[in-house]
């Protein structure tokens, strides 16, 4: 009946996932063996290994260890890194702003060229623009992001010594990271923007906006683009959700100290508490993003809006 | 009366071929969608045009509308040649000639509310201020009869008759001389055909305005039509005042479509009877009169020699080699 409880019932279900998720990384985590074992290596002496299994509380039974996870959680302790005996909230904040930064400049780059080449691609239907636009988004997202990656090093880095391949210190740095992993938003982008605007074009309602002179550009952006954006609004928030585990490779083949590289390192090295963090905020990211999805939605179409409102 | 002898429209020998181009793959037959089309349009009259689907009588509208590129021939419209117009002039062209769809539901962009629907073409072409605007918003939605609370409502609210009338009203905004009305009722229910139909009546008769009303249905062409114009295979087979053509048709196919009509069909005379067949393909037109495959009368002339549009009597226009021997014997 109101807007604000299907809202709500969108958020109970947004945390039974996390919640979800939690457990069974948990249940995985554990699964793939003692943590210990990777931290002190196997010349330890029994006292060391017992001293850090009670440091971490691994030495308490796995119920009592999953339910004071989950106290904590809900506190916003995630527990300290095994390796780094830092808080694990506290290394993910130091690695974020490093993948905000990649990973939004790549995601904006991606939405400009995607949404633009797909609507140019559209208009121009089985011609040459087309066919070469859509090559292009095939290759864009279908070329490995690691292959790519060490393309462009190849060529930009080492052939011409333009620009520098690992790091992020400056906005010269983010180039090249930049433009593999927004190629691979761009490609997708520009498919579905393309066959979305492709069956809005072919609506009479534009063809009516033709007959009675509205001016070509007001014509697609006015009348075809915001009937199309669902679908494409759709792969938005879910790539917007996939941005952090999008990076981990692009932030590993370009030596950039973010999120993904820091899951990589804690997956090698056992770091229970770093690893179930990390996919908890991604996981989070996820359900946020499609919480926001579900709100564009009945903002861009009255008929989703009247739907909400009768139920 | 000057009025009568300057025509609004005239289209001569109007053409559109689709296809035919050649790739590197394959090379695509040309279908002929319109082939030969001639007509005349008088300020404030309404020309029915009618014939099977497929026949190009919408391709025709379109072409007229500017939807659509003639590959040959003339549209002249108030003295101007429509073909030759380049974009930009058929910009501002398109104030005076409007289109009303078949599917109105489906002419009407879902997104937005019914009074900014007809309020666009206004801000378009920036007529008069915001006041001045709404206030014809107003007049144009009681012109076509639409309650001013549907103003606010969107396309997914409203019925279909309603909807209609929305498109109606949006085509009037631009105060259009000529308006192509491509199947404007066929969606509709049957009650509310005739309303839409009895709507488009009243405004003709308040704006002048004159209606190129392309239809399948004879029933509701021959309520609304001055004239008619029959096409088959792209090519109009013939033309007259409404009520003669009616009475007392001229071309085996004309015959035929009103046979075809229930209650219309009972006392006529005539072994015609039903169509058989499904009209040829316009990419592989019979050879000679295109009809002579389903004409009841086809004889050895028919499939040799292509019969041209003629006027046989006051105002009307067959193509039939056969026409006044036909007559004689009905």
């Amino acid at each position: 009946m109101m807007p604000g409880r299907h809202f709500l019932v969108k958020l109970a279900r947004g945390l039974l996932t996390v919640w979800l998720i939690v457990t069974l990384t948990f249940v995985a985590l554990n699964l793939s063996g003692d943590p210990i074992d990777a931290l002190v290596g196997d010349q330890a002496s029994p006292e060391l290994i017992a001293h850090y299994r009670e440091k971490f509380g691994l030495d308490r039974p796995l119920w009592q260890q999953y339910v004071s996870y989950i106290a904590g959680i809900a506190q916003g302790d995630f527990g300290l890194s095994l390796s780094d005996q830092r808080p694990a909230v506290e290394l993910i904040a130091g690695a974020l702003p490093h993948t905000l930064r990649l990973g939004l400049t790549a995601f904006v780059l991606g939405l400009i060229l995607g949404v633009g080449f797909g609507i140019v691609a559209a208009l121009n239907r089985n011609r040459p623009v087309d066919r070469l636009v859509m090559s292009f988004a095939v290759l864009g997202f279908s070329l490995p992001n690691f292959f790519l990656g060490i393309l462009l090093i190849l060529l930009f880095s080492l052939h011409w010594r333009l620009l520098p391949s690992s790091g992020d210190a400056t906005a010269l740095h983010l180039i090249l990271p930049a433009v593999t992993l927004g190629t691979h938003f761009a490609g997708t982008f520009a498919r579905f923007t393309r066959s979305a605007m492709l069956e809005v074009l072919n609506k009479q309602y534009v063809v009516a906006a033709r007959a009675k002179g509205v001016p070509s550009l007001r014509r697609v952006l006015w009348h075809a683009l915001p009937n199309a954006a669902i679908p494409i609004i759709t792969i938005i928030g879910l790539k917007l959700g996939d941005l952090v585990a999008g990076s981990i490779i692009v932030e590993t083949v370009f030596a950039v100290p973010g999120v993904g590289r820091l899951l990589v390192n804690a997956v090698t090295s056992r770091d229970f508490a770093l690893v179930q963090a990390i996919l908890i905020m991604v996981s989070v990211t996820m359900i946020l993003a499609n919480l926001a999805v579900d709100a564009i939605y009945t903002l861009i179409d009255p008929r989703m809006r009247a739907a909400r409102s009768e139920n | 009366m000057s009025e009568r002898s300057e025509p609004l429209l005239r289209v001569s020998k109007l053409r559109r071929h689709f296809g035919g181009g050649r790739s590197f793959f394959r090379s695509q037959r040309t279908i002929r969608a319109v082939e030969d089309v001639s007509l005349m349009l008088r300020v404030g009259e309404t020309l029915g045009l009618v014939g099977e689907s497929g026949c190009g009588k919408s391709t025709t509208g379109r072409m007229i509308v500017g939807l659509e590129r003639p590959s040959g021939g003339e549209i002249v419209f108030k003295g101007r040649d429509l073909a030759g117009l380049s974009p930009g002039d058929w910009q501002r062209q398109r104030r005076d000639i409007q289109m009303i769809f078949q599917n109105p539901q489906s002419a009407l962009d879902p997104r937005l509310s019914i009074g900014r629907q007809i309020r666009e073409p206004l801000d378009l072409h920036e007529i008069g201020d915001r006041a001045v605007r709404d206030a014809e918003v107003a007049r144009l939605m009681q012109a076509v009869a639409l309650p001013p609370e549907t103003a606010g409502h969107f396309p997914h609210q409203i019925s279909g008759g309603q909807a209609q009338r929305v498109v109606i009203a949006r085509a009037l905004a631009m105060k259009p001389s000529l308006i192509v009305c491509d199947e404007p009722v066929s969606a509709l229910d049957v009650s509310v055909q005739s309303k839409v139909t009895e709507l488009l009546q009243e405004l003709q008769e308040r704006f002048d305005i004159a209606y190129l009303f392309i239809s399948h249905d004879l029933r509701v062409v021959k309520q609304l039509s001055h004239r008619i114009a029959v096409m088959y295979l792209g090519q109009i087979v013939e033309e007259g005042p409404t009520d003669p053509v009616y009475r007392q048709p001229l071309h085996p196919y004309t015959m035929a479509l009103l046979a075809a009509i229930p209650d219309l069909s009972a006392p006529r005379r005539t072994r015609s009877g039903r169509l058989m067949g499904d009209p040829p393909s316009p990419a592989n037109p019979p050879p000679g009169c295109h009809f002579h495959t389903r004409c009841p009368y086809a004889r050895p002339r028919c499939s040799a020699e292509m019969p041209v549009l003629r006027e046989v009597q006051g105002g009307r226009s067959v193509r039939c080699h056969f026409a006044e021997e036909l007559r004689a014997e009905s």
